[in-house]
């Protein structure tokens, strides 16, 4: 059973290298987490997060930069261990970041998704059966062979969902930085990424693109400044976010599309307890 | 069901359910059970640190025609010109003090490349520890596989030497002939099958690299001034530890006297014993067991220390990075 439960949970960063203590003053704005008054300054990334996630959620994650969308990410892909509380997450966890990040430039784009795949757990006989299935998705072909410091950031995208996809992950979490594929490809990776929540798992994706978020998600988290303002139906917290209405700037054809794969977003249940 | 590893900390047990298997949530982030776990999981995730540590090396020999072969021939040209130069400033035959001098380098360099790039092993895998869930052991591991391969590389030059002089190292002979009291130097009885004893420890060496490397790592993660200090001090330990000279050459002092002093601080130097556990055996000289002892009493310490470090200081690693 595939499931996050997040519970009190506060992500705090000690600054050690902060000599300038009056920068606290300054950075009280609308970006970035609070800085405390200590020895040792400490950003609070988050705040107090109570989250429950369960199989079959498609959440998208927006705020304003700095509002702890991507720290909120590592922490449900255990990669940052809560301060204070709890987050405890079941099911395995395939995280897209930073797409330069945990890539190696000089390596050929086919060693880079062994890699990759390692990393995610399978071993090296699991991935050498996946590799072609991998390709094919890609549409990299033999350029898979070349150094990955020769992919353009659209290609390096291509790669890094295509080894998530392929694994068959059941928590999938992805950063803004997809944003750099064209409209065909999201087209290719919109639906294997709905089916792969479908099959077996979770999608929490934190994106600004409208068009993304109601193409992947169903509901919505709303950070500001490391804590949860809102939750809910997406089209209701995306459109409190951004002050109009969330469906107002999309092209018809994906409000057709949406309109017609499944039921208009506004209806859905929120999906929590 | 054929489930692989899964990562840190998703990682509940698929097969053991959710009864069964370890509740690692329910565990503080502090606890004996996650850092146990740590360990388990990367030992599990092998695959992955040993091509990491394999990359690690084409990539520092990538686009060069002989590739990772430079690393033989670095050592070979160090060995001889070295071993050339301090047989003739100290006197010695240089067809006992060559092959002392490439093994002593040999070991030398895995055990400060451990120390070295133990310091910068999470510094260094920085991205990947804040962009994908892993067990924190993976770069430990990685770190000092990277070092055991290079050693592999360099042992082909032992293997050189040990041909060309054996006629000098299979009978019983003396590194020097005088002492400072004007007492014969130690015989050593050559070489034997005692030469196998280099196998269990250089096993010990890496169990104490692994351990260097996790402790010494966490630590220089959180203070950023320990790899600069570290570094310096290795540079002051090369000198004290007989490599390029040997102990002898400090033996015969009167008691009281400045070369008997130096003699004794000479022994509380922890390489000292390192290297001459394993370089011994190798060139057929009398091994004293008290550095069987010393560097078993440092292993047992210095796992217990990182094994703390591991459990208060695991989670923390992905904030300091």
């Amino acid at each position: 059973m595939v499931s996050i439960d997040v519970q009190g949970a506060s992500v705090d960063f000690p600054i050690f290298d902060a000599k300038n203590r009056s920068l606290k003053k300054s950075v009280l704005g609308r970006a970035g987490g609070r800085i405390t008054d200590a020895k040792v300054p400490v950003v609070e990334a988050l705040r107090d997060i109570d989250l429950h996630l369960q199989q079959g959620d498609r959440v998208g994650l927006v705020g304003h930069n700095g509002a702890g969308k991507s720290t909120l990410l590592r922490l449900l892909a255990g990669i940052y261990e809560p301060t204070r509380g709890r987050a405890r997450i079941r099911g395995r966890v395939a995280p897209v970041f930073d797409l330069a990040v945990g890539m190696d430039p000089e390596i050929s784009g086919l060693e880079n998704i062994l890699i990759r795949g390692l990393f995610l757990g399978m071993s090296r006989k699991e991935m050498e059966r996946r590799v072609d299935e991998i390709a094919e998705f890609t549409e990299l072909g033999d350029y898979l062979r070349m150094p990955l410091r020769t992919y353009s950031t659209g290609m390096r995208v291509r790669l890094a969902l295509g080894v998530v996809t392929s694994i068959d992950p059941e928590i999938l979490i992805l950063d803004e930085g997809i944003g750099a594929v064209d409209a065909a490809f999201l087209e290719k990776a919109r639906d294997r990424l709905r089916d792969l929540v479908d099959r077996s798992g979770m999608l929490v994706f934190a994106s600004h693109s409208d068009e993304f978020l109601v193409e992947l998600c169903d509901t919505a988290i709303w950070m500001d400044t490391g804590e949860i303002k809102e939750q809910g139906p997406l089209r209701e917290v995306v459109s409190h976010y951004k002050g109009r209405d969330l469906f107002e700037t999309l092209s018809p054809e994906t409000l057709k599309r949406i309109g017609r794969e499944r039921a208009p977003v506004v209806d859905d249940e929120p999906a929590r307890s | 069901m054929a489930v692989p590893a899964l990562a840190r900390p998703g990682a509940d047990d698929p097969s053991g359910a959710d009864e069964a298997g370890p509740d690692l949530h329910g565990a503080s982030p502090r606890s004996w059970r996650r850092a146990f776990h740590d360990i388990r999981q990367a030992i599990a995730q092998r695959e992955l640190w040993g091509h990491l540590g394999w990359q690690d090396i084409k990539q520092r020999y990538r686009r060069s025609t002989i590739g990772p072969l430079w690393i033989t021939i670095s050592m070979a040209v160090t060995a001889a010109a070295l071993g050339g130069l301090y047989s003739q400033l100290f006197g010695q035959p240089i067809g006992t003090f060559m092959p002392y001098v490439t093994v002593g380098f040999m070991i030398w360099y895995f055990i400060s490349a451990c120390v070295l790039e133990g310091t910068e092993t999470f510094i260094a895998n920085e991205g990947l520890i804040r962009f994908l869930p892993a067990p924190l052991m993976i770069y430990v591991f990685r770190t000092v596989w990277r070092q055991v391969l290079f050693f592999a590389h360099n042992v082909v030059v032992y293997v050189i030497v040990l041909a060309i002089f054996f006629g000098q190292l299979d009978e019983p002979y003396r590194m020097i002939n005088r002492m400072a009291d004007g007492t014969q130097g130690v015989l050593h009885p050559g070489l034997s099958w005692t030469a196998l004893l280099a196998i269990p420890a250089f096993v010990v060496i890496v169990a104490n690299g692994l351990w260097v490397t996790l402790l010494f790592g966490i630590i220089a993660t959180r203070f950023r001034d320990i790899p600069p200090v570290v570094s310096s001090f290795m540079q002051l330990f090369f000198t004290m530890t007989p490599i390029i000279w040997t102990p002898d050459l400090l033996r015969g002092g009167e008691p009281g006297s400045a070369r008997a002093i130096v003699e004794q601080l000479a022994k509380l130097n922890p390489f000292y014993h390192f290297i001459e556990i394993f370089r011994a055996p190798l060139v057929g000289q009398v091994q004293s067991w008290t550095h069987w002892a010393v560097v078993g009493v440092i292993t047992v310490v210095g796992w217990a220390l990182a094994l703390i470090a591991l459990r208060n200081y695991r989670s923390r690693v992905a904030y300091w990075v």
